[in-house]
């Protein structure tokens, strides 16, 4: 269970790791943390010409607090962002969804940015991006983009960036007051990738109605699901409201009619939690 | 120095306290040696081997050119090649047809060995694997036990006429009538998943052939039993005393498992004789799940017959076993290893056993901790339990009525086993305290009244130990087994060396994988010699030229403390006699007045004479010519020991298949979430007795560790394979272990009865729980949701589906008439799209090759090679898992322009998969079309076993991919159109 | 420093810092972390149980943080400093929490032990005092066949909050 052999490079800034890519394109592997693309390299899934390591590029590792967003760069680990003050105070939906991601061992090299860049359908660090309604930043070798959460997700897997693109950073809208946050998930053993996952920050209203709630669905379809509602009333309606249309994944660990009860168990929770 | 010896001498026995173990510093500190940290040799080249894709294909041809011609490459052996060079291996099922370690013409399962390649490196290795060109021409598979014995069902072995290796059928009493007189009689169907117990260390060995005369040595981590030896001498054709078996010092773990390393050692032999080349192979986790053993699957049915008052008059059996794709030795022991205690703990004489051994095109099984045990229980004590329901009993009072009674040992079970010791009903009272069975009971009450879903379940059983080697023959009829040479016992074999030095030195042949074997046999001499335990070295390792070994070795069956430690005790006696005999010449008193403590030799009664015992020791060593008339020179004691009880069987098929019997009753209570079908453990109780506890430490490690491995196979762990044959638990995220997280908290309590079977009256121990557990749990699962169809493993979903009324697994067909697949583990799916053209010109486009292979993500090539037949290759893939793929498509119907049925194929180096999908086309809207379409396909292959989770979602979004080209170049000739229409009319809508 | 590019099938020079020691080794790009100590360095204490980033028995520190060795390459580790089980003892003394682990017979085979060694040793550092429920957390990236894991737990709790390992 070896890797196939593969040229190795190591660039000094986000630039030359972008140059690299526009080199390489679809035959480079950008390689952060590792927590995925390792065992994908081992067991010859993935067979890349070059492997862009960026684990070591300080410049993608920070956190930022901007006026209206938390700005964590692509190699921010996620053992970093948990113990970060900043993150607590500023995404605390982040903070809840870390705890979920991979195990301690994992989270003390797997990153933020890698997460996002593989796309796997039931990841939290996707789902909690796509329920706040964050922004994924990328650039090539001439240029930056900025594509929302919502919009960077396509399919299992599949996202919004092109080979030649480097995720770079997300943006992870701060916390405002009066709002709560929960994240729930149903996984088999602790710390496995969720059946189904849910995500809320929510506002209510004086008499107890919910005003505003921004939801994220994940595990449940080939991409994390996010959406906004405004005054949708009580729960029931943000679960009918959620699940309208979605069309759940089938796999040996969970058919699509058990996806969509536990969906709508746990959306009731997070609702219900962020209360 | 007298001081602390005196306050040694006070010190009570080493045996029988938790003494921490010899074998832990190494271990801690990095420096333990396990097979993969050997270079035994210069020169060690590195084996991969290829692995069949396939669960069932004929292989028709290997190209191996372009492997051999990558710099490294030392060379590739095929199975034709080994096949020339070897033997096949037997079992004592002498109608099922006999192993070979690798395929030959014709693959059975997935990841059946079918080349091996040799490099300078294992990377370089893997490399050669992915050039090697397997020509495989698939056949239709079957995996399911019953399944396999449908008469239309694809047949492994030509040889055979169908699966069914071998049927025989027992019959101990007269159940017939049993079952007649029966106030009440019950009965379960049930089926039992595959496992495996996933020691953390893989296999691995080292091969080295040498010439003049032929002679192999593998260093290996085989754990036994040894009785393979013979059998691999055979296959690789020399003598016994030319393969020459070597372990390391340390092993990761077995629980019976590595006992299919066997198989490799005659592969990876012969690999090192056929390139002239000492070959090292550590196998992988991926080939490990996919290829190593498994503990197997089974189905079958049970009855039980009681009178009103519960008391168990018989018992039948139905086991039909899945052996795997191939019955390779010492199967079918699994099969047997419960026959002659077919009633478990119960006093019951009247029994009928029908045992069918079925192949199918899955990995063949073999040891795995609790061997049979848990297939057995799940049926015993299943049935015990609905019947205590039936009858209106508390199930722990149903099974007290049966118990063998306390003063009925040693009792002979109907099937020939004699149960050494035991209090079972002390045992089951001790567990049912400490649960504190009575709150259990009412929590269960008043979780109910809540609408809650709580159960309790039982599970108590013998759990044997130290098998006998000729049990297995029971698989033979009697006139079959007269045929050869009588088999009965187990020999076990110690020796105690005393080195010039005078320091002491014990020899096991047990093959420890972590069981702290050299800790307790330290304890043990230690008594015997009045020494510490750290003052005694234990060399575990066997060496089979210098090991004093026996077919019986090896580590299985829990046979160190059921056997090796009497032998052990008996040795530890010889040495100190021999010892004692010394003394007495240099004291010049008696014999019988040595004592033997505190390092020292003196004479009863007279503390203060004495001498160093290495002293006294020694002297068979440096003074040999003047030792006593009754002391040889040297000191080497040797102790070779069979248990008298183990006999051959009987011609009527009994046999004392084992030599102790310890006992476990189980109790637990758990709790299902009906919304998310989570199963909690609230708390479980396992009460054993295992004869007085030589290392209670130890014991109390192997109860959890076999609870685990028991709570694992119960809930979560399955070795699965869908209906066609692919496997789909090909990585630790497939197939899911407990982690500490998982684990609920147990209870454990003691009841020692001594068994008079050992000196030190110990029972094995070390299975028992892995054998309870699933039937505990089960029970408990049954009991809160009130329905008895409940099998393992308990994952949330199949118990959300059991508590919410809903199909576990929906029994669809695997194909339907318009050939588009479904049901379970098929990746289907559907969906639709409006496309911007009318139906005729979305039908071009759809059967237009050169269209399709510009949409078709990844296509590179797609040619039609007939009508409405299209051959191509793509290169598919997402998150870089790209794969190069042969696809063959075929339009199975076409109604233009309408409809299309299709099917196809497509095979790469990731995997395979094949298929069948529908498209309707109509008319919509002004010149649009609404497409929509249905598909279903199978996966196999590594995407398949190592990818589970995802694929269904990647499907779909591959598909996605497609229509979204599809649709996008539909737009671009609606485009083109509009503006020819623009050009040619001046307006600016076509319609 | 510049960007640094290795070929294929060149084998690079890797210096590194291993239980307190400068080490030197020569690895392709394609060579595991654990690979490399193992067979390269000659620290075969670190062993390999999947290789694909479950088990936890190839854990290692690096920078004093308990990593997977067996996800990571040989060359990311140029510079770094890495501990593995066979730094732990004190001279030829168990540390406190291998004396633990014998103590309370947290392990049977061993195979499974050094990861776990040195996952708790970055754990206790930052968790100096957890709660049960915390190690079981952090022991949930490890897996343990012949344990149970009880006796781990109990192992590590036993050492926490007396001053660390
Ligand atoms: S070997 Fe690295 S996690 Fe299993
Ligand atoms: S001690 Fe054997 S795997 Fe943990």
């Amino acid at each position: 269970m070896k890797p196939v052999a593969f040229e190795y490079c190591r660039p000094e800034t986000a630039a030359e790791a972008a140059t690299l890519l526009a080199e390489f394109g679809f035959e480079a592997s950008v390689l952060a943390g590792g927590m995925t693309l390792g065992p994908m390299l081992n067991m010859r899934l993935v067979r890349p010409t070059a492997v862009i390591d960026i684990s070591r590029l300080d410049e993608l590792g920070e956190i930022e607090v901007a006026a209206d967003h938390v700005l964590t760069g692509a190699t921010l680990r996620q053992a970093d962002a948990l113990s970060s003050a900043e993150i607590a105070r500023e995404v605390p939906l982040l903070a809840r969804a870390l705890p979920h991601v991979g195990h301690f061992q994992t989270r003390n090299r797997g990153t933020l940015g890698g997460s996002v860049a593989h796309g796997d359908p039931a990841a939290e660090i996707p789902l909690a991006l796509v329920t706040l309604d964050g922004t994924v930043q990328l650039r090539d070798a001439r240029r930056a983009r900025r594509v929302p959460a919502r919009e960077f997700f396509l399919g299992a897997l599949e996202t919004a960036r092109r080979p030649d693109e480097l995720l770079v950073g997300l943006e992870w809208p701060r916390a405002a007051a009066g709002e709560h946050v929960a994240f729930a998930e149903f996984a088999e053993r602790h710390g496995d990738f969720a059946i189904a996952a849910a995500a809320c920050r929510l506002t209510r209203d004086s008499a107890g109605r919910i005003a505003r709630i921004d939801l994220g669905l994940g595990g449940v379809e080939a991409r994390p699901r996010g959406l906004t509602l405004e005054g949708p009333g009580d729960v029931e309606e943000v679960v009918a409201a959620a699940l309208d249309g979605v069309e759940a994944m089938e796999d040996r660990s969970a058919s699509a009619e058990y996806r969509m009860d536990l969906a709508a168990v746990l959306i009731r929770r997070v609702v219900e939690a962020a209360g | 120095m007298t001081v602390v010896e005196d306050a040694r001498d006070e010190a009570p026995p080493w045996v029988g306290r938790p003494v921490p173990r010899k074998e832990d510093a190494a271990l801690l500190t990095g420096r333990a040696r396990f097979i993969d940290d050997l270079a035994p040799l210069p020169g060690l080249a590195h084996a991969a081997i290829l692995r069949s894709p396939y669960p069932h294909a004929e292989i028709r041809a290997i190209d191996a050119a372009r492997a051999l011609a990558l710099p490294g490459v030392l060379g590739v052996v095929t199975g034709a090649q080994i096949a020339e060079m070897t033997e096949t291996v037997p079992s004592v099922v002498r109608t099922a047809p006999p192993y070979r370690p690798i395929a030959v013409d014709k693959a059975r399962y997935v990841g059946e060995p079918v080349a091996v390649v040799v490099a300078e490196d294992r990377y370089l290795a893997e490399d050669a694997l992915d050039l090697i060109e397997v020509d495989y021409a698939p056949l239709a598979a079957v995996t399911d036990v019953m399944a396999a014995l449908d008469p239309a069902a694809p047949v492994l072995h030509e040889a055979l006429d169908g699966n069914l290796a071998q049927r025989r059928d027992f019959t101990y009493g007269d159940p017939d009538a049993a079952f007649a007189r029966a106030d009440r009689t019950f009965r379960l169907d049930y089926t039992f998943p595959r496992s495996s117990a996933t020691p953390m260390e893989t296999f691995g060995l080292v091969a080295h052939f040498e010439e003049a005369p032929a002679r192999y040595t593998v260093w290996s981590n085989f754990q036994g039993p040894f009785v393979l030896h013979p059998l691999m001498a055979r296959a690789l054709r020399v003598p016994g005393n030319r393969l020459r078996l070597i372990t390391p010092p340390a092993s990761g773990g077995s629980f019976g498992i590595k006992q299919a390393v066997f198989a490799y050692i005659v592969l990876l032999g012969a690999v090192s004789r056929k390139l002239g080349q000492p070959v090292k192979w550590i196998e992988d986790r991926l080939e490990h799940l996919i290829g190593s053993s498994a503990a197997g699957a089974r189905a079958g049915t049970v009855e039980a017959a009681f009178t009103e008052e519960g008391r168990l008059l018989g018992l039948r059996y139905d086991n039909v076993a899945n052996m795997g794709a191939w019955m390779r030795a010492p199967e079918p022991a699994s099969v047997y290893r419960m026959h002659a205690t077919a009633g478990g703990g119960y006093d019951v004489r009247d029994i009928a056993i029908s045992n069918r051994l079925v192949l199918t095109n899955t990995v063949p099984i073999g040891l795995n901790r609790g061997y049979g045990g848990p297939q057995f229980y799940f049926a015993l004590e299943r049935i015990m339990e609905i019947a205590a329901r039936g009858l209106g009993l508390d199930p722990g009072e149903l099974r007290r009525r049966n118990f063998v009674a306390p003063d009925a040992f040693p009792y002979e079970c109907a099937g020939g086993s004699k149960l050494d010791a035991g209090d079972y009903h002390a045992v089951l009272d001790e567990a049912k305290r400490l649960i504190d069975y009575d709150a259990l009971c009412a929590r269960r009450e008043a979780a109910r009244a809540e609408g809650r879903r709580f159960g309790i379940g039982f599970a108590v059983g013998v759990e044997p130990s130290g098998s006998n080697m000729a049990y297995v023959s029971l698989a033979q009829p009697a006139e079959e087994r007269a045929r050869s040479d009588q088999k009965s016992g187990a020999a076990a074999s110690v020796i105690i060396t005393i080195d010039p030095s005078g320091r002491a030195t014990v020899q096991l042949c047990s093959t420890p994988n972590g069981q702290g074997h050299a800790t307790v046999a330290a304890q043990i001499v230690a008594d015997a010699l009045g020494l510490e335990p750290d003052d005694v070295d234990v060399v575990t390792d066997i060496d089979t030229q210098r090991s004093p070994w026996s077919i019986a070795s090896g580590n299985y069956s829990n046979r160190f403390a059921a056997i090796v430690t009497g032998a052990i005790q008996l040795c530890g006696e010889r040495a100190a006699d021999k010892v004692r005999r010394l003394a007495a010449d240099a004291l010049e008193a008696a014999p019988e007045d040595i004592e033997l403590a505190g390092g020292r030799v003196r004479i009863a009664g007279v503390p203060d004479k004495g001498l160093p015992l290495a002293r006294v020791a020694s002297r068979a060593h440096w003074d040999a010519s003047t030792l006593p008339d009754d002391v040889t020179p040297g000191f080497h004691e040797t102790v070779m020991l069979s248990p008298d009880v183990l006999g051959p069987p009987s011609d009527d098929d009994r046999i004392a298949s084992s030599v102790t019997y310890g006992f476990v009753a189980d109790i637990v209570g758990v709790e299902i979430d009906a919304a998310t079908g989570r199963l909690s453990v609230e708390s479980y109780v396992s009460v054993h007795d295992v004869g007085p506890r030589m290392n209670p430490a130890i014991v109390e490690g192997q109860v959890w560790g076999g609870f685990a491995h028991g709570l694992g196979a119960a809930v979560m762990e399955e070795l699965a394979y869908d209906e066609a044959g692919n496997f789909l638990a090909g990585s630790f995220a497939d197939y899911l272990c407990p982690t500490a997280t998982e684990m609920p908290e147990l209870i454990v309590g003691h009841v020692e009865t001594p068994s008079p079977q050992n000196p030190l009256g110990a029972k094995g121990m070390g299975d028992g729980s892995s054998m309870l557990t699933p039937a505990a749990i089960a029970n408990a699962v049954a009991d809160a949701l009130d329905r008895d169809d409940v099998a393992p493993p308990f994952r949330p979903m199949t118990l959300w589906a059991l508590a919410n009324g809903r199909e576990v697994r929906p029994p669809a067909p695997a194909v339907r008439d318009d050939g588009v697949p479904s049901g379970p583990d098929v990746l289907s799916g559907a969906g639709e799209v409006v496309l911007p053209r009318p139906p005729d010109a979305v039908w071009r486009m759809l059967i237009d090759a050169e269209a399709l292979a510009r949409l078709v993500p990844g296509c590179e090539r797609l040619e039609e090679t007939a009508p409405g037949r299209y051959r191509g290759e793509v290169s598919i893939g997402v998150a870089g898992i790209r794969g190069r793929y042969v696809a063959e498509i075929e339009h199975t119907s076409r109604e233009a322009p309408t409809r299309l049925v299709l099917r196809g194929q497509a095979r790469g180096a990731l995997g395979h998969g094949g298929g069948g999908g529908e498209v309707r086309l109509e008319p919509v809207g002004e010149g649009e079309t609404r497409l929509s379409y249905r598909y279903g396909a199978r996966v196999g292959g590594k995407v398949a076993s190592v990818g589970q989770r995802m694929l269904g979602a990647v499907t779909e979004t591959l598909i996605g991919q497609f229509f979204r080209a599809f649709a996008a170049e539909l737009a671009d000739e609606a485009g083109e159109a509009t503006s020819f229409w623009r050009r040619l009319f001046g307006r600016s809508d076509p319609s | 420093m510049s960007m640094v590019r290795v070929k294929a099938d060149d084998r690079h020079r890797v210096s590194l810092t291993v239980n307190g020691r400068r080490r030197t080794g020569h690895a392709e790009p394609r060579m595991q972390l654990c690979d490399f100590l193992r067979h390269e360095l000659g620290l075969p204490g670190t062993h390999v149980g999947c290789e694909h980033g479950v088990c936890g028995a190839c854990t290692v520190l690096i920078d004093g943080r308990a990593q997977r060795s067996c996800t990571q390459f040989a060359l990311q580790a140029e510079g770094t400093e890495i501990t593995t089980v066979e730094g732990l003892a004190e001279g030829e003394t168990l540390n406190r929490l291998q004396a633990a682990f014998r103590d309370h017979h947290a392990l049977q085979c061993g195979f499974c032990t050094a990861g776990i060694l040195m996952s708790a040793t970055h754990f206790l550092r930052e968790v100096p005092a957890p709660s049960e429920a915390e190690v079981r957390d952090m022991l949930s990236g490890h897996i343990c066949r012949c344990t149970g894991y009880d006796s781990i737990v109990r192992a590590i709790l036993s050492v926490a909050g007396e001053g660390g390992t």
